[in-house]
């Protein structure tokens, strides 16, 4: 019994990095219709400025939390008001070999900056553990856990209270009636990226003392997108939902089946749920009425 | 006679190659109904696209209280007091009717009229209130085209454009969108610019009327003199003397030709 709690926590724990690079891609996938597959490369970028910010500059954990997410929204705003904003109206081809384009500079610029060889820091979580149920929790994976659910109540109340939030949801709906509103829309997309920025920095200083930190953990944005197309592309519950369903597949198949299924078990699911129901999860069929 | 509320002068719009409208002069003057009629394919909604600048034009200019506006990005268009209520409604689906509403008056600076805002858009329209926590994607038609009016009513306009509000509903359901358009302006004084096809109902509601045919106005008078004119009666209102309409037709021509 234990050792089912033991997996399934770090089930969940890795589930929740999925869901939270998989919330990236579909944020920014709801409001311009772009596919950001240097999602997980901005995750990455997280990573290593938390580690500047805490070894390098000797910061507080959590001033360094709050630190990268600041710097890694400003950058994804940025980002999307100097490069992506020129490439909208282009054919979708276009705008995904820019964001695999910058995945490759991404990758290149940090190790050029922080070198090739995994780099660690010391966070609050490390080494400790928590006993429930009598099996005994790595702290990290409870941080990712819960570290997880309060950056989605954060979103949730942004969304649905603040204005800000919901002319984001408005302008996501329905771009040309937003404008119609006076809504400024291309600084609200802009927004949309600084927050799928912020999310990615999260998930990456979450993530690191999981891992260590090179520039190859951003890979993990492909079973993050898996989870994405698993929930229903376009479903913010559905990102999550699929990313956790594929992290504990995978930790599942990984102790119960035979070697070399953890690495593809996510993706039987993946295709088995698309066969059923092509709209994945949450999707909805054909939302779009003329 | 006073500066017009909005003035365009000899607006030429493209699509790509396509000239939708070819120099078009109209005025729309302060607290007026006024009408653009014309069949699809006129250039009607090309024109109020001009207007609110979802569309550029390539020639000609756009003045707004005295101020050309052409060329300007539709969000500041819609900040210096027009709203535009788009043809097919284009609320926001999965949105309440209430976040709906607030939505129009986002770009205001007076925050604090917004409340009062919100219950004269529930005067006007009542059913609004009823169905206010209600997502606006799941209400009829013709629900959704008062929401519609009602959300560009929050952003307290000087100029209200409407992009065929009897688009795809029941005569008895336009009666009631042009019946608070009449209100709207009588109490108001609000100036409306209303592009239509169905020509009966926005004639019997407008003071003045401008007739559209491929690009170019072709007629512009009161309603009432338009109401008057065989021209209007036999090609917009349907209404012919003789049954022989396929005879007539063709032999016919329309005196502007």
């Amino acid at each position: 019994m234990s050792q089912v709690i033991q997996i399934f926590m770090s089930g969940l724990a890795e589930g929740c990095i999925y869901a939270l690079v998989a919330l990236g891609f579909v944020l920014i996938y709801k409001a311009t219709e772009m596919v950001n597959f240097a999602q997980g490369d901005l995750m990455m970028l997280g990573a290593f400025v938390g580690y500047f910010l805490i070894v390098g500059l000797g910061a507080n954990y959590w001033i360094a939390l709050v630190g990268a997410v600041v710097i890694m929204a400003v950058f994804s705003y940025a980002l999307d008001v100097f490069v992506l904003r020129r490439v909208i109206g282009q054919p979708q081809f276009a705008v995904v070999m820019l964001t695999i384009g910058l995945g490759f500079v991404f990758r290149a610029a940090a190790s050029m900056i922080w070198g090739a060889n995994p780099l660690a820091f010391v966070t609050p979580f490390t080494d400790g553990t928590t006993s429930i149920g009598g099996a005994p929790i790595p702290d990290v994976s409870l941080s990712i856990v819960a570290g997880t659910a309060v950056l989605c109540g954060l979103l949730f109340a942004l969304f649905q209270y603040t204005p800000v939030g919901v002319a984001m949801q408005a302008a996501s709906q329905n771009q040309l009636a937003a404008y119609y509103m006076g809504i400024p829309v291309k600084r609200i997309f802009a927004l949309i990226w600084a927050i799928s920025g912020g999310v990615a920095a999260v998930a990456g200083i979450l993530l690191a003392p999981l891992t260590l930190i090179d520039t190859s953990i951003g890979f993990l944005g492909l079973k993050a997108f898996a989870a994405a197309v698993l929930g229903g592309f376009g479903s913010i519950p559905g990102a999550l939902a699929g990313g956790i369903a594929i992290g504990l597949i995978e930790q599942f198949s990984g102790v119960y089946l035979m070697d070399g299924f953890k690495d593809i078990a996510a993706y039987v699911v993946l295709l088995l749920v698309l066969f059923v129901r092509p709209q994945g999860l949450f999707g909805a069929a054909a939302r779009k009425r003329v | 006679m006073r500066e017009p509320l909005l003035r365009l002068s000899n607006v030429e719009t493209f699509y790509g190659p396509i000239r939708a409208i070819r120099g078009v002069s109209l005025d729309v003057h302060q607290g007026t109904i006024v009408a653009v009629l014309g069949a699809n394919g006129a250039g009607k909604t090309t024109i109020l696209k001009t207007i609110s600048g979802v569309m550029d034009p390539l020639k000609g200019a756009v003045v707004f209280e005295g101020r050309e506006i052409q060329g300007e990005d539709p969000d500041r268009i819609a900040r210096a007091g027009i709203a535009h209520v788009p043809e097919g409604r284009e609320t926001f689906p999965y949105l309440t009717v209430r976040q709906n509403l607030l939505m129009g008056a986002y770009a205001r600076r007076d925050r604090a009229a917004v409340p009062g805002d919100l219950e004269m858009v529930y005067g006007y329209i009542p059913r609004l209130r009823d169905l206010s926590q209600r997502v606006a994607g799941s209400m009829s038609g013709g629900e959704q085209q008062m929401l519609a009016i009602g959300r560009a009513l929050m952003s307290r306009p000087r100029l209200l454009l409407l992009d065929e509000p009897s688009l795809g509903l029941s005569p008895r359901l336009v009666g009631e969108v042009f019946e608070l358009i009449r209100r709207l302006n009588g109490e108001t004084g609000l100036t409306i610019l209303v592009v239509e096809q169905n020509a009966g109902t926005a004639l019997a509601t407008c003071h003045f009327g401008f007739v559209l045919e491929l690009g170019r106005i072709v007629m512009e008078d009161t309603c009432e003199n338009l109401m008057a004119k065989d021209d209007i009666k036999e090609f917009y209102l349907g209404m012919k003397d003789e049954g022989v309409r396929e005879g007539r037709r063709w032999k016919r021509r329309k005196t502007w030709r």
